[in-house]
Protein backbone atom coordinates (compact mmCIF):
# COMPACT_ATOMS: atom_id res chain seq x y z
CA UNK A 1 0.00 0.00 0.00
CA UNK A 2 2.70 2.44 1.00
CA UNK A 3 4.74 1.54 -2.04
CA UNK A 4 1.78 2.20 -4.32
CA UNK A 5 1.11 5.53 -2.69
CA UNK A 6 4.73 6.41 -3.13
CA UNK A 7 4.57 5.46 -6.80
CA UNK A 8 1.53 7.63 -7.37
CA UNK A 9 3.17 10.47 -5.55
CA UNK A 10 6.28 10.24 -7.66
CA UNK A 11 4.46 10.26 -10.97
CA UNK A 12 1.95 12.90 -10.12
CA UNK A 13 2.95 16.30 -11.48
CA UNK A 14 0.69 18.11 -9.03
CA UNK A 15 2.29 16.31 -6.13
CA UNK A 16 5.70 17.35 -7.37
CA UNK A 17 4.69 20.97 -7.71
CA UNK A 18 3.14 20.77 -4.28
CA UNK A 19 6.32 19.36 -2.82
CA UNK A 20 8.47 22.12 -4.33
CA UNK A 21 6.00 24.69 -3.05
CA UNK A 22 6.09 23.20 0.44
CA UNK A 23 9.88 23.21 0.49
CA UNK A 24 9.78 26.84 -0.61
CA UNK A 25 7.31 27.76 2.13
CA UNK A 26 9.41 25.91 4.68
CA UNK A 27 12.48 27.90 3.68
CA UNK A 28 10.56 31.19 3.92
CA UNK A 29 9.25 30.19 7.33
CA UNK A 30 12.66 29.22 8.60
CA UNK A 31 14.18 32.44 7.35
CA UNK A 32 11.43 34.58 8.92
CA UNK A 33 11.89 32.75 12.20
CA UNK A 34 15.62 33.30 11.97
CA UNK A 35 15.21 37.04 11.38
CA UNK A 36 12.67 37.54 14.15
CA UNK A 37 14.76 35.46 16.54
CA UNK A 38 17.87 37.49 15.75
CA UNK A 39 16.13 40.84 16.17
CA UNK A 40 14.01 39.94 19.18
CA UNK A 41 16.93 38.57 21.15
CA UNK A 42 19.37 41.13 19.74
CA UNK A 43 17.51 44.16 21.06
CA UNK A 44 17.61 42.74 24.60
CA UNK A 45 20.68 42.91 26.79
CA UNK A 46 23.33 41.65 27.12
CA UNK A 47 24.96 43.50 24.23
CA UNK A 48 28.31 42.60 22.78
CA UNK A 49 29.97 45.86 21.69
CA UNK A 50 33.32 44.13 21.12
CA UNK A 51 31.73 41.81 18.61
CA UNK A 52 29.94 44.70 16.90
CA UNK A 53 33.16 46.70 16.69
CA UNK A 54 35.07 43.75 15.25
CA UNK A 55 32.40 43.19 12.62
CA UNK A 56 32.18 46.88 11.68
CA UNK A 57 35.92 46.98 11.09
CA UNK A 58 35.79 43.71 9.17
CA UNK A 59 33.02 44.93 6.88
CA UNK A 60 33.67 48.65 6.70
CA UNK A 61 37.43 48.94 6.81
CA UNK A 62 38.77 45.77 5.22
CA UNK A 63 36.35 45.99 2.29
CA UNK A 64 37.62 49.44 1.32
CA UNK A 65 40.32 48.33 -1.16
CA UNK A 66 37.94 46.02 -3.01
CA UNK A 67 35.15 48.56 -3.11
CA UNK A 68 37.51 51.41 -4.06
CA UNK A 69 39.04 49.54 -6.99
CA UNK A 70 35.65 48.36 -8.23
CA UNK A 71 34.18 51.86 -8.04
CA UNK A 72 37.19 53.52 -9.67
CA UNK A 73 37.10 51.31 -12.74
CA UNK A 74 33.31 51.27 -12.93
CA UNK A 75 33.26 55.07 -13.04
CA UNK A 76 36.08 55.11 -15.58
CA UNK A 77 34.48 52.61 -17.93
CA UNK A 78 31.15 54.38 -17.60
CA UNK A 79 32.69 57.61 -18.89
CA UNK A 80 34.40 55.80 -21.75
CA UNK A 81 31.32 53.88 -22.82
CA UNK A 82 28.92 56.79 -22.63
CA UNK A 83 31.38 58.94 -24.56
CA UNK A 84 31.55 56.54 -27.46
CA UNK A 85 27.78 56.09 -27.40
CA UNK A 86 26.76 59.69 -26.84
CA UNK A 87 29.16 61.00 -29.49
CA UNK A 88 26.84 59.47 -32.10
CA UNK A 89 24.25 62.15 -31.37
CA UNK A 90 26.62 64.82 -30.04
CA UNK A 91 25.47 64.56 -26.44
CA UNK A 92 28.94 64.28 -24.93
CA UNK A 93 28.18 67.12 -22.56
CA UNK A 94 25.84 64.93 -20.51
CA UNK A 95 28.60 62.50 -19.57
CA UNK A 96 29.26 64.02 -16.11
CA UNK A 97 25.62 63.72 -15.17
CA UNK A 98 25.31 60.19 -16.59
CA UNK A 99 28.31 59.10 -14.59
CA UNK A 100 27.23 60.64 -11.31
CA UNK A 101 23.62 59.45 -11.54
CA UNK A 102 24.52 55.91 -12.55
CA UNK A 103 27.06 55.63 -9.80
CA UNK A 104 25.04 57.09 -6.93
CA UNK A 105 21.70 55.55 -7.81
CA UNK A 106 22.63 52.15 -9.17
CA UNK A 107 26.18 51.03 -9.68
CA UNK A 108 27.56 52.21 -6.34
CA UNK A 109 25.14 50.26 -4.16
CA UNK A 110 24.80 47.25 -6.47
CA UNK A 111 28.51 46.81 -7.14
CA UNK A 112 29.36 47.34 -3.48
CA UNK A 113 26.59 44.93 -2.48
CA UNK A 114 27.83 42.24 -4.84
CA UNK A 115 31.46 42.67 -3.82
CA UNK A 116 30.56 42.53 -0.15
CA UNK A 117 28.39 39.48 -0.83
CA UNK A 118 31.48 37.77 -2.16
CA UNK A 119 33.73 38.96 0.62
CA UNK A 120 31.57 39.13 3.74
CA UNK A 121 28.70 36.80 2.90
CA UNK A 122 31.15 34.02 2.14
CA UNK A 123 33.33 34.75 5.16
CA UNK A 124 30.38 34.79 7.57
CA UNK A 125 28.87 31.62 6.17
CA UNK A 126 32.23 29.84 6.40
CA UNK A 127 33.00 31.12 9.90
CA UNK A 128 29.60 30.44 11.42
CA UNK A 129 29.30 27.17 9.48
CA UNK A 130 32.62 25.99 10.89
CA UNK A 131 31.51 27.03 14.36
CA UNK A 132 28.37 24.98 13.84
CA UNK A 133 30.08 21.78 12.70
CA UNK A 134 32.81 22.00 15.36
CA UNK A 135 30.13 22.47 18.05
CA UNK A 136 31.33 25.98 18.92
CA UNK A 137 27.75 27.25 18.63
CA UNK A 138 26.60 24.56 21.06
CA UNK A 139 29.50 25.56 23.30
CA UNK A 140 28.22 29.15 23.29
CA UNK A 141 24.87 27.92 24.58
CA UNK A 142 26.48 25.87 27.35
CA UNK A 143 28.38 29.02 28.34
CA UNK A 144 24.93 30.63 28.74
CA UNK A 145 25.45 32.89 25.75
CA UNK A 146 22.70 33.22 23.17
CA UNK A 147 24.27 32.67 19.72
CA UNK A 148 21.70 35.01 18.19
CA UNK A 149 22.82 37.79 20.52
CA UNK A 150 26.51 37.06 20.31
CA UNK A 151 27.03 35.96 16.71
CA UNK A 152 24.11 36.94 14.51
CA UNK A 153 22.77 40.30 15.70
CA UNK A 154 26.12 42.18 15.75
CA UNK A 155 26.82 40.99 12.22
CA UNK A 156 23.41 42.09 10.91
CA UNK A 157 23.76 45.51 12.54
CA UNK A 158 27.33 45.96 11.30
CA UNK A 159 26.31 45.04 7.73
CA UNK A 160 23.32 47.37 7.72
CA UNK A 161 25.35 50.28 9.09
CA UNK A 162 28.61 49.82 7.23
CA UNK A 163 27.43 49.22 3.68
CA UNK A 164 26.01 52.76 3.32
CA UNK A 165 29.38 54.11 4.48
CA UNK A 166 31.15 51.97 1.92
CA UNK A 167 28.76 53.10 -0.78
CA UNK A 168 29.37 56.74 0.06
CA UNK A 169 33.08 56.12 -0.46
CA UNK A 170 32.33 54.17 -3.63
CA UNK A 171 30.22 57.06 -4.95
CA UNK A 172 33.06 59.52 -4.51
CA UNK A 173 35.72 57.23 -5.97
CA UNK A 174 33.43 56.22 -8.83
CA UNK A 175 32.75 59.80 -9.83
CA UNK A 176 36.46 60.48 -9.52
CA UNK A 177 37.16 57.58 -11.88
CA UNK A 178 34.82 59.10 -14.47
CA UNK A 179 36.41 62.49 -13.95
CA UNK A 180 39.94 61.22 -14.48
CA UNK A 181 39.09 59.48 -17.75
CA UNK A 182 37.00 62.40 -18.99
CA UNK A 183 39.62 65.04 -18.31
CA UNK A 184 42.67 63.04 -19.33
CA UNK A 185 41.63 61.14 -22.40
CA UNK A 186 38.26 62.51 -23.51
CA UNK A 187 39.23 66.17 -23.54
CA UNK A 188 36.88 67.56 -20.93
CA UNK A 189 37.89 70.65 -18.98
CA UNK A 190 38.16 70.01 -15.26
CA UNK A 191 36.08 72.93 -13.99
CA UNK A 192 32.96 72.50 -16.13
CA UNK A 193 32.99 68.74 -15.56
CA UNK A 194 32.85 69.17 -11.80
CA UNK A 195 30.23 71.91 -12.12
CA UNK A 196 28.03 69.74 -14.28
CA UNK A 197 28.38 66.86 -11.85
CA UNK A 198 27.34 69.00 -8.90
CA UNK A 199 24.59 71.04 -10.49
CA UNK A 200 22.43 68.19 -11.65
CA UNK A 201 22.88 65.96 -8.63
CA UNK A 202 19.99 65.88 -6.16
CA UNK A 203 20.06 64.75 -2.55
CA UNK A 204 17.54 62.08 -3.38
CA UNK A 205 19.93 60.42 -5.81
CA UNK A 206 22.52 59.84 -3.14
CA UNK A 207 20.10 59.06 -0.31
CA UNK A 208 18.20 56.46 -2.32
CA UNK A 209 21.51 54.77 -3.07
CA UNK A 210 22.42 54.74 0.60
CA UNK A 211 19.06 53.28 1.61
CA UNK A 212 19.57 50.57 -0.97
CA UNK A 213 23.01 49.97 0.48
CA UNK A 214 21.58 49.49 3.96
CA UNK A 215 19.11 46.96 2.59
CA UNK A 216 21.86 45.14 0.70
CA UNK A 217 24.06 45.13 3.80
CA UNK A 218 21.28 43.47 5.74
CA UNK A 219 20.67 40.92 2.96
CA UNK A 220 24.34 39.97 2.63
CA UNK A 221 24.98 39.51 6.34
CA UNK A 222 21.64 37.77 6.81
CA UNK A 223 22.38 35.24 4.07
CA UNK A 224 25.89 34.64 5.40
CA UNK A 225 24.64 34.08 8.94
CA UNK A 226 21.56 32.08 7.97
CA UNK A 227 23.34 29.60 5.72
CA UNK A 228 26.26 29.29 8.10
CA UNK A 229 24.01 28.72 11.09
CA UNK A 230 22.10 25.95 9.36
CA UNK A 231 25.06 24.23 7.76
CA UNK A 232 25.71 20.62 8.63
CA UNK A 233 27.92 17.71 7.76
CA UNK A 234 31.51 18.86 7.99
CA UNK A 235 33.68 20.55 5.39
CA UNK A 236 31.34 19.78 2.51
CA UNK A 237 28.39 21.29 4.35
CA UNK A 238 30.33 24.45 5.12
CA UNK A 239 31.33 24.70 1.45
CA UNK A 240 27.72 24.37 0.37
CA UNK A 241 26.64 26.97 2.93
CA UNK A 242 29.24 29.40 1.60
CA UNK A 243 28.11 28.93 -1.99
CA UNK A 244 24.46 29.28 -1.04
CA UNK A 245 25.15 32.42 0.95
CA UNK A 246 26.91 34.17 -1.94
CA UNK A 247 24.46 33.03 -4.62
CA UNK A 248 21.31 33.81 -2.64
CA UNK A 249 22.67 37.17 -1.46
CA UNK A 250 23.57 38.17 -5.02
CA UNK A 251 20.19 37.17 -6.40
CA UNK A 252 18.32 38.88 -3.57
CA UNK A 253 20.37 42.04 -4.08
CA UNK A 254 19.47 42.23 -7.77
CA UNK A 255 15.80 41.43 -7.14
CA UNK A 256 15.35 43.86 -4.28
CA UNK A 257 17.28 46.49 -6.23
CA UNK A 258 14.53 46.52 -8.82
CA UNK A 259 11.77 46.85 -6.26
CA UNK A 260 13.59 49.51 -4.26
CA UNK A 261 14.19 51.51 -7.44
CA UNK A 262 10.51 51.22 -8.30
CA UNK A 263 9.67 52.42 -4.81
CA UNK A 264 11.92 55.48 -5.08
CA UNK A 265 11.53 56.58 -8.68
CA UNK A 266 8.29 55.18 -10.04
CA UNK A 267 6.28 58.38 -9.60
CA UNK B 1 14.61 9.22 47.58
CA UNK B 2 14.63 12.12 49.98
CA UNK B 3 16.50 14.60 47.78
CA UNK B 4 15.16 15.89 44.48
CA UNK B 5 17.16 14.46 41.63
CA UNK B 6 19.51 16.91 39.92
CA UNK B 7 18.34 15.82 36.51
CA UNK B 8 15.48 13.60 35.57
CA UNK B 9 14.39 12.37 32.15
CA UNK B 10 10.93 10.89 31.82
CA UNK B 11 10.09 8.87 28.76
CA UNK B 12 12.07 11.02 26.33
CA UNK B 13 11.68 10.36 22.61
CA UNK B 14 13.65 11.94 19.81
CA UNK B 15 13.78 11.01 16.16
CA UNK B 16 15.43 12.63 13.16
CA UNK B 17 13.21 12.05 10.17
CA UNK B 18 12.39 8.36 10.29
CA UNK B 19 15.38 7.47 12.41
CA UNK B 20 14.48 6.91 16.05
CA UNK B 21 17.41 7.93 18.23
CA UNK B 22 15.88 8.07 21.69
CA UNK B 23 13.05 5.63 22.22
CA UNK B 24 11.69 6.32 25.66
CA UNK B 25 14.63 7.15 27.89
CA UNK B 26 14.12 7.23 31.66
CA UNK B 27 17.04 8.38 33.72
CA UNK B 28 17.60 9.99 37.10
CA UNK B 29 20.80 11.67 38.22
CA UNK B 30 21.21 12.37 41.93
CA UNK B 31 23.27 15.35 43.15
CA UNK B 32 26.97 14.69 43.54
CA UNK B 33 27.12 11.41 41.69
CA UNK B 34 29.25 10.73 38.64
CA UNK B 35 27.12 9.00 36.06
CA UNK B 36 28.75 7.51 32.99
CA UNK B 37 26.56 6.61 30.05
CA UNK B 38 28.08 3.95 27.83
CA UNK B 39 26.93 2.76 24.47
CA UNK B 40 28.18 2.14 20.95
CA UNK B 41 28.66 4.79 18.32
CA UNK B 42 25.35 6.13 17.11
CA UNK B 43 23.41 4.77 20.09
CA UNK B 44 22.11 8.23 20.97
CA UNK B 45 24.46 9.15 23.80
CA UNK B 46 25.29 12.60 22.46
CA UNK B 47 21.68 13.30 21.56
CA UNK B 48 20.74 12.41 25.13
CA UNK B 49 22.92 15.04 26.78
CA UNK B 50 22.14 17.61 24.09
CA UNK B 51 18.49 17.14 25.00
CA UNK B 52 19.22 17.88 28.64
CA UNK B 53 21.05 21.09 27.71
CA UNK B 54 18.33 22.13 25.29
CA UNK B 55 20.58 22.04 22.23
CA UNK B 56 18.07 19.58 20.80
CA UNK B 57 14.40 19.46 21.75
CA UNK B 58 12.76 16.08 22.43
CA UNK B 59 9.68 15.02 20.45
CA UNK B 60 8.01 13.64 23.54
CA UNK B 61 8.68 13.27 27.24
CA UNK B 62 9.83 15.59 29.97
CA UNK B 63 13.16 16.74 31.33
CA UNK B 64 13.55 18.13 34.84
CA UNK B 65 16.46 20.08 36.27
CA UNK B 66 16.45 20.58 40.05
CA UNK B 67 12.84 19.41 40.00
CA UNK B 68 11.75 22.04 37.44
CA UNK B 69 10.35 21.09 34.05
CA UNK B 70 12.69 22.65 31.49
CA UNK B 71 11.65 20.63 28.46
CA UNK B 72 10.21 23.46 26.40
CA UNK B 73 11.90 26.48 27.94
CA UNK B 74 13.20 29.19 25.64
CA UNK B 75 16.82 30.23 25.86
CA UNK B 76 15.95 33.07 28.21
CA UNK B 77 14.09 30.85 30.67
CA UNK B 78 16.80 28.22 30.46
CA UNK B 79 19.64 30.61 31.15
CA UNK B 80 19.72 30.29 34.97
CA UNK B 81 20.01 26.54 34.52
CA UNK B 82 22.72 26.86 31.87
CA UNK B 83 24.71 29.03 34.29
CA UNK B 84 24.90 26.03 36.59
CA UNK B 85 26.18 23.76 33.83
CA UNK B 86 29.49 23.27 32.09
CA UNK B 87 30.31 21.05 29.19
CA UNK B 88 33.45 19.54 27.72
CA UNK B 89 32.87 18.88 24.03
CA UNK B 90 34.31 15.97 22.13
CA UNK B 91 36.37 18.15 19.81
CA UNK B 92 37.07 20.77 22.48
CA UNK B 93 34.92 23.35 20.65
CA UNK B 94 37.23 26.18 21.70
CA UNK B 95 36.45 29.51 20.03
CA UNK B 96 39.27 29.75 17.54
CA UNK B 97 38.94 33.52 17.16
CA UNK B 98 39.80 34.09 20.83
CA UNK B 99 43.05 33.44 22.72
CA UNK B 100 43.08 30.70 25.33
CA UNK B 101 42.50 32.99 28.31
CA UNK B 102 39.47 34.65 26.71
CA UNK B 103 38.09 31.19 26.00
CA UNK B 104 38.43 30.14 29.62
CA UNK B 105 37.09 33.40 31.04
CA UNK B 106 34.41 33.63 28.36
CA UNK B 107 31.41 33.91 30.65
CA UNK B 108 33.27 36.31 32.94
CA UNK B 109 34.33 38.70 30.18
CA UNK B 110 31.27 38.69 27.94
CA UNK B 111 28.30 40.85 28.72
CA UNK B 112 27.23 40.65 32.33
CA UNK B 113 30.28 38.90 33.75
CA UNK B 114 31.60 42.19 35.05
CA UNK B 115 35.20 41.11 35.62
CA UNK B 116 37.94 43.47 34.56
CA UNK B 117 40.43 42.25 31.99
CA UNK B 118 43.09 41.69 34.64
CA UNK B 119 40.72 39.76 36.90
CA UNK B 120 39.52 37.63 34.00
CA UNK B 121 43.08 36.84 33.06
CA UNK B 122 43.89 35.86 36.61
CA UNK B 123 40.86 33.58 36.64
CA UNK B 124 42.01 31.97 33.39
CA UNK B 125 45.53 31.39 34.72
CA UNK B 126 44.12 29.88 37.91
CA UNK B 127 41.91 27.50 35.92
CA UNK B 128 44.82 26.62 33.65
CA UNK B 129 46.80 25.67 36.73
CA UNK B 130 43.90 23.48 37.86
CA UNK B 131 44.26 21.44 34.66
CA UNK B 132 48.05 21.37 35.00
CA UNK B 133 48.99 23.92 32.37
CA UNK B 134 51.50 26.77 32.67
CA UNK B 135 50.34 30.41 32.51
CA UNK B 136 52.20 31.01 29.21
CA UNK B 137 49.51 29.03 27.43
CA UNK B 138 46.99 31.78 28.22
CA UNK B 139 48.14 33.95 25.33
CA UNK B 140 48.23 31.25 22.67
CA UNK B 141 45.46 30.76 20.14
CA UNK B 142 43.57 27.43 20.24
CA UNK B 143 44.96 26.44 16.82
CA UNK B 144 48.49 26.52 18.28
CA UNK B 145 47.68 23.77 20.79
CA UNK B 146 47.83 20.00 20.36
CA UNK B 147 44.65 17.93 20.66
CA UNK B 148 45.34 16.93 24.25
CA UNK B 149 46.12 20.50 25.26
CA UNK B 150 42.94 21.72 23.59
CA UNK B 151 40.97 19.19 25.63
CA UNK B 152 42.62 20.44 28.81
CA UNK B 153 41.89 24.08 27.98
CA UNK B 154 38.35 23.09 27.14
CA UNK B 155 38.10 21.38 30.53
CA UNK B 156 39.40 24.55 32.16
CA UNK B 157 36.67 26.50 30.36
CA UNK B 158 34.01 24.01 31.45
CA UNK B 159 34.95 24.37 35.13
CA UNK B 160 35.61 28.13 35.03
CA UNK B 161 32.16 29.03 36.37
CA UNK B 162 32.30 26.39 39.14
CA UNK B 163 29.27 24.62 37.66
CA UNK B 164 27.00 22.34 39.64
CA UNK B 165 26.69 19.92 36.76
CA UNK B 166 29.41 19.12 34.23
CA UNK B 167 28.83 17.17 31.05
CA UNK B 168 31.68 15.34 29.38
CA UNK B 169 31.20 14.25 25.78
CA UNK B 170 33.68 11.48 24.98
CA UNK B 171 36.50 13.15 26.93
CA UNK B 172 39.22 10.69 25.92
CA UNK B 173 38.35 10.02 22.29
CA UNK B 174 41.24 10.74 19.95
CA UNK B 175 43.88 10.98 22.66
CA UNK B 176 46.85 8.71 23.28
CA UNK B 177 46.44 6.39 26.31
CA UNK B 178 48.65 8.50 28.56
CA UNK B 179 46.90 11.76 27.74
CA UNK B 180 43.56 9.96 28.10
CA UNK B 181 44.55 8.95 31.61
CA UNK B 182 45.65 12.51 32.40
CA UNK B 183 42.25 13.78 31.29
CA UNK B 184 40.47 11.11 33.34
CA UNK B 185 42.45 12.08 36.44
CA UNK B 186 41.70 15.74 35.84
CA UNK B 187 38.01 15.04 35.51
CA UNK B 188 38.00 13.10 38.77
CA UNK B 189 39.95 15.77 40.66
CA UNK B 190 37.96 18.71 39.23
CA UNK B 191 34.62 17.11 39.94
CA UNK B 192 35.70 16.19 43.46
CA UNK B 193 37.05 19.68 44.17
CA UNK B 194 33.89 21.42 42.96
CA UNK B 195 31.56 18.80 44.39
CA UNK B 196 29.75 18.81 41.08
CA UNK B 197 27.45 16.28 39.55
CA UNK B 198 29.09 14.77 36.47
CA UNK B 199 27.51 13.16 33.44
CA UNK B 200 29.94 11.56 31.04
CA UNK B 201 29.29 9.74 27.81
CA UNK B 202 32.00 7.49 26.54
CA UNK B 203 32.81 4.13 25.03
CA UNK B 204 36.22 3.97 26.67
CA UNK B 205 36.05 1.37 29.44
CA UNK B 206 39.18 2.54 31.24
CA UNK B 207 37.56 5.95 31.45
CA UNK B 208 34.40 4.36 32.88
CA UNK B 209 36.30 2.53 35.61
CA UNK B 210 38.19 5.65 36.56
CA UNK B 211 35.47 8.29 36.77
CA UNK B 212 32.13 6.57 37.24
CA UNK B 213 30.21 6.09 40.43
CA UNK B 214 27.22 4.81 38.49
CA UNK B 215 26.98 3.43 34.97
CA UNK B 216 24.05 3.36 32.57
CA UNK B 217 24.09 1.64 29.22
CA UNK B 218 22.10 2.92 26.27
CA UNK B 219 21.22 0.63 23.38
CA UNK B 220 18.80 1.29 20.55
CA UNK B 221 17.50 4.45 22.18
CA UNK B 222 16.74 2.91 25.56
CA UNK B 223 18.58 2.64 28.87
CA UNK B 224 18.98 -1.12 29.12
CA UNK B 225 21.07 -1.32 32.27
CA UNK B 226 21.85 0.95 35.16
CA UNK B 227 23.93 0.19 38.26
CA UNK B 228 26.97 1.03 40.35
CA UNK B 229 30.35 0.85 38.64
CA UNK B 230 31.37 -2.06 40.84
CA UNK B 231 28.65 -4.17 39.25
CA UNK B 232 29.55 -3.81 35.60
CA UNK B 233 31.63 -6.97 35.49
CA UNK B 234 28.87 -9.01 37.06
CA UNK B 235 25.85 -7.31 35.56
CA UNK B 236 24.42 -10.54 34.18
CA UNK B 237 23.25 -8.51 31.20
CA UNK B 238 24.57 -10.00 27.95
CA UNK B 239 24.55 -6.58 26.22
CA UNK B 240 26.60 -4.96 28.98
CA UNK B 241 28.94 -7.96 29.09
CA UNK B 242 29.59 -7.77 25.39
CA UNK B 243 30.27 -4.04 25.52
CA UNK B 244 32.48 -4.15 28.62
CA UNK B 245 34.64 -6.90 27.15
CA UNK B 246 34.56 -5.49 23.63
CA UNK B 247 33.51 -8.70 21.89
CA UNK B 248 32.38 -8.80 18.29
CA UNK B 249 29.98 -11.66 18.97
CA UNK B 250 26.95 -11.18 21.11
CA UNK B 251 23.46 -9.75 21.15
CA UNK B 252 24.63 -6.31 19.97
CA UNK B 253 24.89 -6.21 16.22
CA UNK B 254 26.21 -3.13 14.55
CA UNK B 255 23.25 -1.10 13.40
CA UNK B 256 24.53 -0.81 9.87
CA UNK B 257 21.15 0.17 8.51
CA UNK B 258 20.86 2.93 11.12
Amino acid sequence: MQAILKQIEQNNLLARIGRVFLVFLEAIGRLSLFISNAIMSGIRPPYYPRQLGRMMIEIGYYSLPVIGLTALFTGAVLALQSYSGFARFSAESSIPIVVVLSITRELGPVMAGLMVAGRIGAAFAAEIGTMRVTEQIDALVTLSTNPFQYLIFPRLVAGTLMLPCLVLVADIIGVFGGYVVSTHSLGFAAGPYINNTWNYLETKDVVSGLVKAAAFGFIVTLMGCYHGYHSKGGAQGVGAATTNAVVSASILILLSNYFLTELFFSV
Amino acid sequence: MSTTPKIELRDVYKSFGRKKVLDGVNLTVTPGESLVIIGGSGSGKSVLIKNILGLIRPNKGKIFFDGKDITHDSFRKREPMLRKCGMLFQGGALFDSLPVWRNIAFVATQGRGGLSTAQARALAVEKLAAVGMPPEVADLMPAELSGGMQKRVSLARAIATNPEVIFFDEPTTGLDPIMADVINELIVSCVKKLGSTAITITHDMSSVRKIASRVAMIYQGKIIWDGPVSAIDSSGNPYVDQFVHGRAEGPITQGVKG
